[in-house]
């Protein structure tokens, strides 16, 4: 009976012989996107070609680029030196210590990730005026980016398994050493790859540095491209930007150890005890309430001042805002979309059918981190004004540009899910009695939807916040919130006309940053930092 | 008819042969256990029955209906497979009664079905917690349910128990094993543990080499092992060489009654002796019975109920393992002699 009731479920064998073949589709789409992804670089590196050998090495072997050198070389390090110790002390407070209203803490000291490197700046040099070149760019700089460290080392910390300490401990080891030698050391990956982020970030920016008036590889391309208007010089200074990145992102996975932190044995963690503060209550309260301050509370306070203050002379009419938010929410939200959806190929074949090409392939993928915004943005113009004239300056390529820029952040986002959603699950649905289709719907899709919302929020948070790439590529007649707060910063006087975009800027980047922060307390993507970052 | 019907099933990776023209008939309402080492093909065959691979030889059946063979294939959700895995597999999006609905049909997910079969598995009040809030054991339960709900034709385990620690693993496997028998339910559970394989199964099959070397009660599956390599699979086992010449072999423990299913063997062969036909009698000072082999006694374990002891036997590069009842007779050290009681298995050497 059963016999006759199924014949026709019988599937025709061409169909099955499909399953076991190599993902063809899916590595070719991976392959597409890992090249759409490095594209920016090829084409920088074409057009100084193009521009001839004769005319680059002049403007790499002038005193200038060594300037450059020099300047971003001393800067690197100390911020990310900054970054390291606050990033590293913050993280210990909240989740080791019993620091009074720690979680308000750790909230606190979170946020400032939202505020963007100009803006903070541009907070910073409104009211003090003093605040500017080396010494300023290492003040703002470290206030803005120790979240980068500070993010991945928590969730470390948190991850630690207290028995490991415990192990150390009964193996002749004091609190201290045991904490050093056994947290502190297995840490290590997260915290070259929160320094590693410090440094690209650093390499990157362009509106805090011009704040500050101190110079930079990017600023300096932007001078060629917009005073001088040489694109040859721009994108031989890109090529020597490119170069020192990349030696950054090669250095640090060279530093990186093989070795993973995991808990080896089964059964549940038990959960940490946290250290008592005793006399350094007091000390370890004053310096995260003055992290804190600076880095929120005076940026917050001041854009709220000037926007009280420059009311009556500067403040915007109310449309061309609601028109730059429109814009800025629409263009990052493409730009996160598509920034998503290249990476679920790539992240699903490397999880999926790990063999050694496709891993490869996936880790190709990250060389993009070491491509500055100002990189991609050029080498988009390049490719628009030479080969897709009808591009040019249209909104399509500001999205592109934002997907190839922050399509590392996604996958990274994007990776813990996937690797959740596992082809095990899949099957077990599908002997439930789910068509292939059904499982995709009941089984895969939810355990994706996490991390397809994380990448999204992640990439439209730091587009919605770019500054450099928006500046170049943003179509002709349309104002974001970043380009219109700069067009009114860089006049100086109308601090009041800036703030209020500044502060709906701040405002749309701190609802994916909302969403986020709750999502890795629930602590769906706890290994997600741990792992991801190290 | 058989529940399970696999003939000649082939199936390798990469060039590797994993199963290698596997037969195995699976009774209606049997448990079965396939009992091999890891790598033995275990899972695949799991894997094989479920749809989730295809083989590369061979035809299986499924109450009758030709599930997969050259001209055929039924996927894995028209099969009325019930699969449970090491890990459990629960969906860890879902809570646990919504797992276990996540097979039945829409009108019955939110009927009392799930409470009964939550019950059944002694979850009744756990409905509402999510996979991650359970115990490894309680997950297997879960995983359990889950498999019984869409009402199986056959169940498969896939070392479910594995992964939890020995307390937990003989309660639950206890459990298991009532509540599919209590349903009829045709089962085939694959494990390492022969313990495992021969406590809970109406049958257990060999595997190795990708094929079932035998495929037997366990009572004669324990008795009466086919070769030598079932044999060191089933149980603690002596190997000793000795000399046949028809119905008693010749060894170093003396000469032993060969067992009926041997006869007639002569010439060189291997016998197996199992800790249990050995005793030891304290033979220190010229003590103990004449002719018996002497030894000593390098190593002891002891487990309550029982003991085991080892002996080096004098002027033979033999060591034997003994179990006694009760107390370990004899310490560490001692001089004993070794008595060994017939019936025993042999095979040519």
């Amino acid at each position: 009976m059963a016999t006759t009731a199924t014949t026709g479920a019988a599937r025709p064998l061409a169909a099955l012989a499909r399953r076991h073949r190599p993902p063809w589709l899916l590595a070719t789409t991976s392959g597409l996107v890992v090249a759409f992804t490095l594209s920016p670089l090829g084409l920088v590196i074409a057009q100084a070609a193009q521009a001839g050998w004769g005319q680059v090495w002049p403007v790499i072997d002038r005193g200038f680029v060594a300037t450059l050198l020099w300047n971003s070389l001393r800067l690197a390090l100390v911020v990310t030196a900054f970054c390291a110790v606050i990033g590293t002390g913050a993280a210990w407070l909240t989740e080791r210590t019993a620091l009074p209203g720690r979680r308000a803490w750790a909230v606190a000291l979170l946020v400032p990730i939202v505020l963007p490197d100009f803006v903070l700046a541009w907070t910073w040099s409104s009211v003090f005026p003093a605040v500017h070149g080396y010494l300023g760019a290492v003040l703002v700089m470290t206030l803005h980016l120790y979240p980068l460290v500070y993010l991945p080392m928590a969730g470390a910390f948190r991850a630690a398994d207290p028995g490991q300490e415990e192990a150390a401990r009964s193996l002749g080891l004091s609190k201290w050493q045991a904490w050093l030698r056994v947290s502190v050391r297995q840490a290590r990956p997260t915290l070259l790859g929160g320094c590693l982020l410090v440094s690209l970030a650093l390499l990157g920016y362009y509106g805090g540095f011009e704040d500050l008036r101190y110079q930079t590889f990017t600023t300096a391309i932007f001078g060629e491209l917009q005073t001088q208007f040489a694109p040859a010089v721009a994108s031989s200074l890109s090529l020597v930007l490119v170069a020192v990145s990349a030696l950054v992102l090669f250095g640090e996975a060279a530093f990186r150890e093989r070795g993973r932190s995991q808990r080896t044995g089964p059964g549940a963690q038990r959960a940490q005890r946290l250290l008592p503060l005793g006399k350094a209550r007091g000390p370890a309260l004053a310096g995260a309430g003055a992290v804190v301050l600076a880095a929120l509370g005076f940026p917050v306070a001041t854009l709220a001042y000037w926007m009280v203050a420059g009311g009556s002379a500067g403040l915007p009419a109310a449309v061309p805002l609601a028109s730059a938010a429109l814009y800025s929410a629409l263009y990052s939200a493409l730009g996160a979309a598509v920034a998503t959806a290249l990476a679920l190929p790539v992240a699903l074949l490397a999880t999926r059918h790990p063999k050694r090409w496709s891993v490869a392939l996936e880790r190709s993928t990250f060389v993009a981190q070491a491509v500055p915004g100002v990189v991609v943005a050029l080498a988009l113009v390049y490719l628009a004004s030479h080969y897709l004239s009808f591009a040019y300056q249209s909104p399509e390529l500001l999205v592109a540009a934002y997907a190839a820029m922050f399509f590392p952040l996604g996958l990274v986002a994007l990776r813990p899910s996937v690797a959740r959603a596992s082809v095990r699950l899949e099957e077990v649905g599908r002997s439930l009695g789910c068509g292939p289709l059904a499982v995709r719907l009941r089984v895969t899709l939810p355990l994706l939807a996490p991390g397809l919302a994380a990448a999204f929020c992640f990439v439209f948070l730091s587009a919605a916040t770019e500054l450099t790439a928006t500046l170049l590529l943003v179509p002709t007649g349309v104002q974001t919130l970043a380009t219109q707060f700069w067009a009114y910063a860089e006049q100086g006087a109308s601090f009041g006309a800036a703030a209020p975009y500044g502060a709906i800027m701040v405002l749309m980047s701190a609802v994916p940053a909302y969403l986020l922060a709750r999502w890795y307390d629930r602590g769906q993507a706890r290994a997600a930092l741990v792992g991801g970052a190290g | 008819m058989s529940a399970i019907s696999c003939r000649g099933v082939s199936k390798s990776f990469g060039g590797a042969a994993v199963l290698d023209g596997l037969d195995l008939e699976v009774p209606e309402g049997a448990v079965v256990t396939v009992l091999g080492q890891s790598g033995s093909g275990k899972t695949t065959l799991l894997r094989l029955i479920a749809g989730f691979e295809r083989p590369g030889q061979g035809t299986i059946e499924i109450a009758g209906e030709v599930v997969d063979s050259p001209r055929r294939y039924v996927p894995p959700e028209r099969r009325r497979v019930g699969y449970v895995t090491q890990e459990g597999n629960l969906f860890p999006h879902l809570d646990v009664a919504k797992n276990v609905a996540f097979g039945m049909p829409r009108a019955q997910r939110s009927s009392a079905r799930v409470q009964e079969l939550l019950e059944l598995v002694g979850l009744g009040d756990l409905g509402k917690r999510y996979p991650h809030q359970l115990s490894g054991g309680q997950q297997q339960r879960v995983a359990l349910a889950r498999a019984l709900a869409h009402q199986p034709r056959v169940v498969l385990l896939d070392e479910p128990f594995s992964s939890l620690d020995a307390g937990l693993r003989a309660a639950l496997r206890y459990d298991v094993a009532r509540i599919l028998r209590a349903r009829r339910a045709t089962t085939v559970l694959v494990t390492h543990d022969q313990e495992e394989a021969l406590s809970v199964a109406d049958l257990v099959g060999i595997i190795s080499e990708g094929r079932i070397r035998q495929f037997a009660t366990p009572e004669s599956l324990y008795s009466q092992p086919v070769d030598l390599t079932v044999a060191q699979f089933l149980g603690e086992a002596n190997i000793v060489a000795g000399t046949a010449d028809g119905s008693t072999v010749e060894t170093v423990l003396g000469r032993l009654e060969l067992a009926g299913t041997s006869r007639p063997l002569k010439g060189p062969s291997r016998a197996l002796v199992r800790p249990e036909q050995l005793s030891l009698l304290a033979a220190g000072n010229g003590q103990g019975p004449a002719g018996a082999p002497r030894g000593r006694v390098t190593h002891r374990e002891f487990y309550g109920h029982d003991c085991a002891l080892v002996v080096d036997l004098d002027g033979a590069s033999q060591q034997v393992r003994v179990r006694c009842p009760g107390q370990p007779p004899v310490e560490v050290g001692e001089t004993v002699a070794v008595v060994a009681r017939g019936p025993v298995l042999a095979w040519p050497a």
